[in-house]
């Protein structure tokens, strides 16, 4: 979910904020756009208070974009729900891309064949429902990746694209995540075993 | 109603400018030099104090801001209040003020007749005249006083001559800048409210008045600046001061309101100026809010002979409000001020 707060002063954009997490399910991410570095450190305090991850990104003179991953405590109808259209043939649809290489080989070759499935996968007249990046995989929705844009054209369609969060700390790319919300653990063994297909490219 | 609703955008002390903003730009200034000047901007205090004579000096003043409440002649009580705080902070009494106005052209005049009335009825309870003023047509309103009070030259209570051992008073609870928030958002309870209201428009010319008849060695009135940074400025590099959470009063409601964080930007200015000077110890996040938290027409902060202490106390818990002592000066340590 997304928040312009800008031209808000405080607490509104920490009482917004506060509002979407209560009303989000588990690692959405709420992002929050403020004008001033105080708003963004009173909204880091909403975080630390819920104990929740909180990323900060100047991107210019008066322009921080804030991102808080929501716990989804207190919306346990929208983490359910979530998982009931994956017998739905598209939604069930999980591909699970555990590297930025596609097949063994040599990885030049492979870097341009993930690519090239990941722009065929955005060209799919019914795209699959989640989008799964771990591992070397995690570089794919980070900035520098030459699949930023089919990746967003794929979120655009309703598709999630989840990134894991520890391999982004992993590879020092928490703060370059570009499309998409970072995701845990407990979620991808969750979304791989319920899902009705997993494709592995 | 809906005049009132765009009358009020969140104002009071929580839309000064952040005390390291300021004092930037303060210590560029040329400094004027008079021997009569015995307290001008320098040492961060309230009020300026000029000697005329040996026997009497003028305290001088101003302060306004943007209406931090709906209702226009509250505001107008609460604003003028507030400006007279400054005179009182520094033991004085006093003499004439004159009003500041900014009012948009377009917005009903009854609401600035309001204003005006709630301001020079203050005023007059504070024993004072009101000698003119000044108007500007602007987009929104603002509204205080420029106050002017007379004092014996030996008599200043300094904002920053505490002593080791002294008792800290606070006269008013803390917690009105997070009750008004939350009142802007319909989140607070008329009963908080009114609590903030009356805490608010009560002058501190009472306390002040009892504070003189006892050793007060420091004083100044906690606003914008929250009563941390503003016992800061207190101790100076000096001093340190020990101040027991349990012991300082604060509107119950303004904690829950803190935890669904209805706070101020000027909150967080308050708390990034003095973050490194302060020992929070194992202060809850709503406790620390309200310790940093901008007041609007604060209470005095006494620093007083701890002997003189408990009776000052008993008088001054006789007018009313929410009054304790709420910790004890110290020689200088690592930090500024340690919260138990």
């Amino acid at each position: 979910m997304r928040i312009d707060a800008r031209g808000k002063q405080c607490p509104l954009p920490v009482i917004e904020a506060k509002e979407a997490l209560n009303a989000a399910a588990l690692s959405e991410i709420v992002e929050v756009t403020v004008d001033n570095e105080i708003a963004a450190q009173n909204l880091r305090k909403l975080a630390e208070q819920k104990k929740l991850g909180y990323v900060c990104e100047k991107l210019g003179e008066g322009n921080y974009v804030v991102k808080i991953t929501a716990s989804g405590e207190n919306n346990p109808a929208a983490e359910s729900g979530e998982f009931v259209p994956n017998c739905a043939v598209g939604q069930g649809k999980v591909a699970a891309i555990t590297s930025d290489t596609m097949g063994y080989g040599d990885d030049k070759l492979g870097r341009l064949l993930m690519k090239g499935f990941i722009f065929a996968l955005s060209k799919q007249e019914e795209p699959l429902g989640t989008i799964l990046l771990y591992n070397g995989g995690a570089r794919l929705s980070c900035e520098g990746s030459e699949s930023l844009e089919d990746l967003k054209s794929l979120e655009e369609r309703g598709v999630r694209i989840l990134t894991c969060g520890t391999c982004l700390n992993f590879y020092g790319l928490s703060e370059r995540l570009c499309v998409g919300t970072v995701t845990n653990m407990y979620e991808i063994a969750d979304i791989l075993t319920k899902a009705a297909l997993v494709v592995r490219p | 109603m809906g005049e009132a609703v765009v009358f009020c955008k969140g104002g009071g002390c929580t839309a000064k400018l952040g005390p390291g903003a300021l004092s930037s730009v303060l210590k560029k200034l040329p400094k004027f030099k008079d021997p009569n000047l015995l307290i001008g901007f320098e040492s961060s205090d309230d009020a300026a104090v000029y000697k005329l004579s040996s026997e009497l000096a003028i305290v001088q003043t101003l302060d306004f801001f943007p209406p931090m409440v709906d209702d226009p002649y509250i505001f107008g009580q609460i604003a003028a209040a507030n400006a007279l705080s400054d005179i009182y902070a520094m033991g004085a009494d006093f003499k004439t003020a004159l009003n500041i106005v900014c009012f948009p052209e377009s917005m009903d005049l009854n609401i600035l007749g309001q204003i005006l009335l709630g301001g020079s009825e203050k005023v007059r309870e504070a024993g004072g005249v009101l000698v003119g003023g000044h108007s500007i047509a602007d987009g929104d309103v603002k509204y205080g006083l420029s106050v002017t009070g007379t004092i014996h030259p030996d008599k200043v209570f300094a904002n920053n001559a505490c002593r080791p051992g002294d008792a800290l008073i606070l006269t008013k609870p803390l917690g009105v800048g997070i009750i008004c928030t939350a009142a802007r958002l319909k989140a607070a309870s008329d009963e908080a409210l009114a609590q903030a209201v009356r805490s608010m428009t009560t002058l501190n010319k009472y306390a002040s008045e009892i504070a003189r008849k006892y050793r007060t060695h420091a004083c100044t009135d906690v606003t914008g600046f929250g009563f941390i940074v503003h016992l800061c400025e207190m101790l100076g590099d000096k001093f340190s001061a020990r101040i027991d959470k349990s012991a300082v009063p604060f509107i119950p409601e303004s904690a829950g309101y803190a935890d669904e964080f209805y706070i101020t930007a000027a909150g967080q200015r308050n708390r990034n100026f003095a973050e490194g000077k302060v020992d929070l110890g194992d202060c809850s996040f709503a406790m620390q809010e309200i310790l940093f938290d901008p007041q609007t027409s604060g209470g005095l902060l006494i620093s007083m002979e701890p002997n003189d202490a408990p009776k000052a106390l008993e008088e001054l818990k006789a007018l009313g409000l929410p009054c304790t002592v709420v910790g004890e000066v110290t020689k200088r340590l690592e930090k500024a001020i340690y919260i138990k």
